[in-house]
């Protein structure tokens, strides 16, 4: 089973690199793009079928170890 | 008199590890050593220096790995049990993440490594870090981070004004806060902060590498100083 995890800064947390990357696509001519914000992906194999204790699994990692909460927020799916 | 015990310790990737030790020893009552991270048990100290460096190469976020290092527990039970423990650069930001100091420190919004020397103000005097400066004391101290900009909610940074635990803030030479001043973008000029008790102090600016004035500036010795003058309980 496979987890896609997503992390992205909250609302509110200033993103130079988004900004910056905004600007690039800005000039290459896309000015239709209003904001960029950049996060991360993480995907993390597991062992096993039961996918509610995967859920509960991997919410805990996401809380402990994958996310700054003063920064970040999450959201995951399990495939 | 008995001499006062200095941890300094070293997690794989930490750097400024020998500067602090280096600084350490500038105090002869002292008697300081490394920990290695992995020593679960390092045993009773009056004072600990998390260094800076980049810890497990700073990988998913500054400090975010070294927080659960097998001395962090050790480094939690001194800060709990009140005793000094001092997070400079790296060491700050694992202050964070281990949740010892609140906020987060996270990439810098000029997206660049700043390595120069800046000027802080001492915003109080009433800690052990800072009872050797005088209120308001522009101290010149060098930096060296890409990953600075203090960020905390309002409601936390309520807390730290309300707590007076805002411990630096960017300055002018003069000692004027203000953006100009400030090299990272840290939200109110932040530049380190004391935990409720003050007993411990995350700063992202180097003391350990402001002790001698062939460096630049010897304003770093009042931070030890300070930190050292205590006695042992």
């Amino acid at each position: 089973m496979k987890a896609h995890i997503f992390v992205t800064l909250k609302q509110g947390v200033l993103d130079p690199q988004g900004s910056t990357v905004q600007r690039s696509l800005q000039q290459m001519g896309y000015a239709a793009v209003q904001s960029v914000r950049i996060g991360k992906f993480m995907e993390v194999e597991l062992a096993g079928t039961d996918r509610e204790a995967a859920a509960a699994h991997v919410d805990e990692m996401c809380r402990k170890l994958f996310v700054n909460p003063n920064i970040e927020e999450y959201r995951f799916e399990l495939r | 008199m008995p001499r006062l015990s200095v941890a300094v310790v070293v997690f794989p990737g930490s750097n400024c590890d020998y500067d602090c030790f280096w600084a350490v020893t500038q105090f002869p009552h002292c008697r300081v050593q490394y920990v290695w991270h992995k020593d679960a048990n390092p045993g009773r100290f009056d004072v600990i220096i998390l260094p800076g460096g980049f810890s497990y190469g700073d990988y998913l976020r500054c400090g975010a790995l070294a927080r659960f290092s097998p001395v962090m527990q050790a480094i939690v039970d001194h800060a709990r049990q009140g005793r000094p423990l001092l997070g400079i650069c790296n060491g700050f930001q694992i202050l964070c993440e281990a949740g010892l100091l609140p906020g987060a420190l996270y990439r810098n919004n000029s997206l660049t490594f700043i390595c120069e020397h800046v000027y802080v103000r001492a915003e109080t005097t009433a800690s052990v870090f800072t009872r050797a400066c005088t209120p308001g004391q522009v101290l010149n101290l060098p930096i060296a981070h890409g990953e600075g900009q203090y960020f905390a909610d309002d409601a936390t940074l309520r807390q730290l004004e309300d707590g007076r635990q805002i411990a630096f803030r960017y300055c002018a030479r003069d000692g004027a806060a203000g953006a100009q001043a400030n090299p990272n973008g840290s939200r109110d000029n932040i530049a380190g902060i004391f935990n409720a008790a003050k007993n411990v102090l995350g700063m992202m600016p180097h003391p350990e590498r402001a002790m001698d004035a062939r460096l630049g500036s010897c304003d770093g010795q009042l931070i030890f100083q300070g930190m050292l003058a205590a006695v042992r309980a």
